[in-house]
């Protein structure tokens, strides 16, 4: 039962860092490599107000969030004008950077990593926090905000045309994404007592955004099924030891081959969401069956 | 000075390494335009081809090059055929690419892990031929490692071959053309597919021949394809997707890290790497050499 209830709260700390990835990659398409990165500097800030300063954690969760969406702003700031894979491969360079930095700095443990930190973390803490992320990311979405991003993402150029101050909303999702992962690595700080730097490395980065693309982009409901599908994955196959990571990559490929939208991209599983799917269905099936008679008719 | 002529030596032959690595990088995003982050998996993989040909095969240390070689370049064909050519097939975004070689990339490694182990591995001393056994070269007061020689001299073969190839042959001019403007070439009647299966092969084998050279100074281990990221800034910061950018960015960030590590510390090495990678993306992303900022930036 604890097994099954940390492989949850594991799942839900994850998810506040998928969510945010979500509205940068899934609402706004910048993709990011280098958010380990924000979850590092969440969690090593965390760290310190817990195990060295001794504050409340809930202090220590606003200050691991706060110091993300800095250092994110400030990052943005240079790197945002820069346009698709470029992007990417800065996001990489300070995500390895953060971890690098870590690594030569003894106060926090080094290379080494820091050990014996509080487990302030429970599941209360992490429940509360994926509500209160789940609601402030579908207002987000739902808002004046959200179709904006959604503009950014669908044709940047045209999105400016519209009077849309693109560089502002990309720069909105980035610090929304990085205060969210700030928390997602506060959380994990104090949940598994102890941090390491290569804890934060690029495979981390990628995992997150693979199970954003995994659930599917643009869906809120996609990025909370692909979290539990691919954090629970690799506990369900821990008998395979190694041999779960090779399935995992395969699964990886193949889900990209074969399912790029991913599981449910572009819907959301919520009663409205799927009658809209269904309508949305019905009027293509209807259209084919109209083209079809005409055709019969010898109309086109 | 002395110490000055010494990290420029090892600068050299670390530089000349990555410039094998890089360039394979660089070909590949030169026609495709995607990072192929599988490379460094390739790379491990040439590593371990060699330390095997070798060590339980017992081949001559030249077959063991080329067995290498002709291995990776297949596993990178292979690849590009079942991960890369259904997404293009269907134009997918650039994105899905990196994605799924990051996935290659896992599967990759961690196959290696399971099946080989993470033990690191090291070349047998006794089967190397003697110009590559360690030991150094005295050479006035400097002190130049053997395997130091040669990597350079190696991998300056293969760059020169390339170059060559690239420049003076009929297929080489397909593969400029093809980077150049794929569609046009295409219509040209020049076989893309093919092409891009070359330059997989022509990547693969130069990163065999890079894997094995790495495995010989160092030693042999999973986590390899990891450190091969440093030759991926090495071809972003020459400007990704051109050759020569590639070739000078490797020998830049080598004598950089060499200089660094050597004067300042080595712990500062790495931290360097990546601030040279950001601070060259935000000031000029398309690198030294590569093409204009308007298409890219």
């Amino acid at each position: 039962m604890e097994y099954i209830a940390g492989i949850a709260i594991l799942i839900g700390i994850n998810l506040i860092a998928v969510l945010g990835l979500s509205i940068l990659t899934g609402f706004t398409g910048l993709f990011s490599f280098g958010h380990a990165g924000f979850m590092a500097i969440g969690a090593y800030i965390a760290a310190i107000f817990t195990a060295r300063l001794h504050l409340p954690f809930v202090l220590a969760i606003a200050a691991g969030a706060a110091a993300a969406g800095f250092i994110s702003w400030l990052l943005g700031l240079i790197t945002l004008n820069l346009k698709g894979d470029y992007f990417c491969i800065a996001t990489m360079g300070f995500g390895e950077a953060v971890r690098v930095i870590l690594n030569n700095i003894p106060y926090v443990g080094g290379a080494r990593g820091w050990e014996s930190l509080p487990k302030l973390t429970n599941a209360w803490w992490v429940i509360g926090l994926d509500i209160v992320c789940v609601i402030v990311t579908w207002n987000l979405i739902n808002s004046r905000h959200g179709r904006n991003l959604v503009a950014v993402r669908e044709e940047e150029l045209a999105a400016q045309m519209s009077g849309i101050n693109v560089f502002r909303q990309k720069m909105i999702a980035l610090v929304i994404s990085a205060v969210f992962a700030g928390i997602a690595g506060a959380l994990m700080a104090n949940y598994m007592q102890y941090i390491r730097p290569t804890m934060f490395n690029m495979v981390k980065s990628t995992d997150l955004t693979i199970m954003v693309i995994f659930g599917g982009l643009g869906s809120i409901s996609g990025s909370i099924l692909g979290t539990a599908i691919l954090v629970s994955l690799p506990e369900v196959f821990r008998n395979f030891a190694q041999w779960r990571l090779v399935i995992y990559g395969l699964a990886v490929i193949v889900i990209m081959v074969s399912r790029p939208q991913g599981l449910v991209g572009g819907m959301e599983l919520t009663p409205s969401g799927i009658r809209k799917v269904m309508s949305a269905r019905k009027a293509k099936a209807a259209l084919a069956a109209e083209t079809k008679a005409l055709e019969k008719r010898g109309e086109i | 000075m002395n110490q000055f002529f010494q990290q420029l030596v090892n600068g050299l032959s670390i530089g000349s390494i990555y410039a094998l690595m890089a360039v394979g990088y660089s070909l590949v995003y030169s026609i495709m335009n995607f990072s192929n982050f599988a490379h460094g998996s390739v790379i491990m993989l040439g590593a371990y081809f060699g330390f095997f040909c070798l060590s339980l095969l017992g081949l001559p240390f030249a077959l063991a090059f080329f067995v290498a070689a002709c291995g990776t370049a297949l596993v990178a064909v292979i690849l590009e055929r079942l991960a890369y050519k259904p997404l293009r097939d269907r134009n997918a975004p650039f994105l899905y690419f990196i994605i799924t070689a990051m996935g290659a990339s896992i599967f990759i490694d961690n196959g290696v892990i399971a099946t080989i182990g993470p033990t690191p591995k090291t070349f047998p001393q006794q089967l190397l031929p003697d110009f590559l056994k360690s030991g150094t070269i005295q050479l006035g007061s400097l002190n130049i490692g053997k395997v130091d020689v040669a990597m350079f001299v190696v991998a300056a073969v293969c760059l020169a071959a390339l170059v060559l190839f690239i420049d003076f042959t009929k297929m080489g001019k397909a593969i400029q053309a093809t980077a150049y403007n794929m569609k046009a070439s295409a219509l040209m009647g020049i076989n893309t597919s093919f092409v891009i299966i070359l330059v997989f092969a022509i990547g693969g084998a130069l990163a065999g021949v890079a894997g094995v050279l790495y495995g010989m100074k160092y030693q042999v281990f999973p986590q390899m394809s990891g450190i091969t990221m440093k030759s991926f800034i090495a071809a972003v910061f020459g400007g990704l997707g051109s050759l020569p950018g590639a070739l000078l960015g490797s020998l830049l960030l080598a004598l950089i890290e060499t200089f660094v590590s050597g004067y300042l510390s080595t712990q500062f090495r790495d931290l360097f790497s990546f601030g040279i990678l950001i601070a060259m993306l935000v000031i000029r992303p398309s690198g030294i050499m590569g093409k204009s900022a308007e298409d890219k930036a």
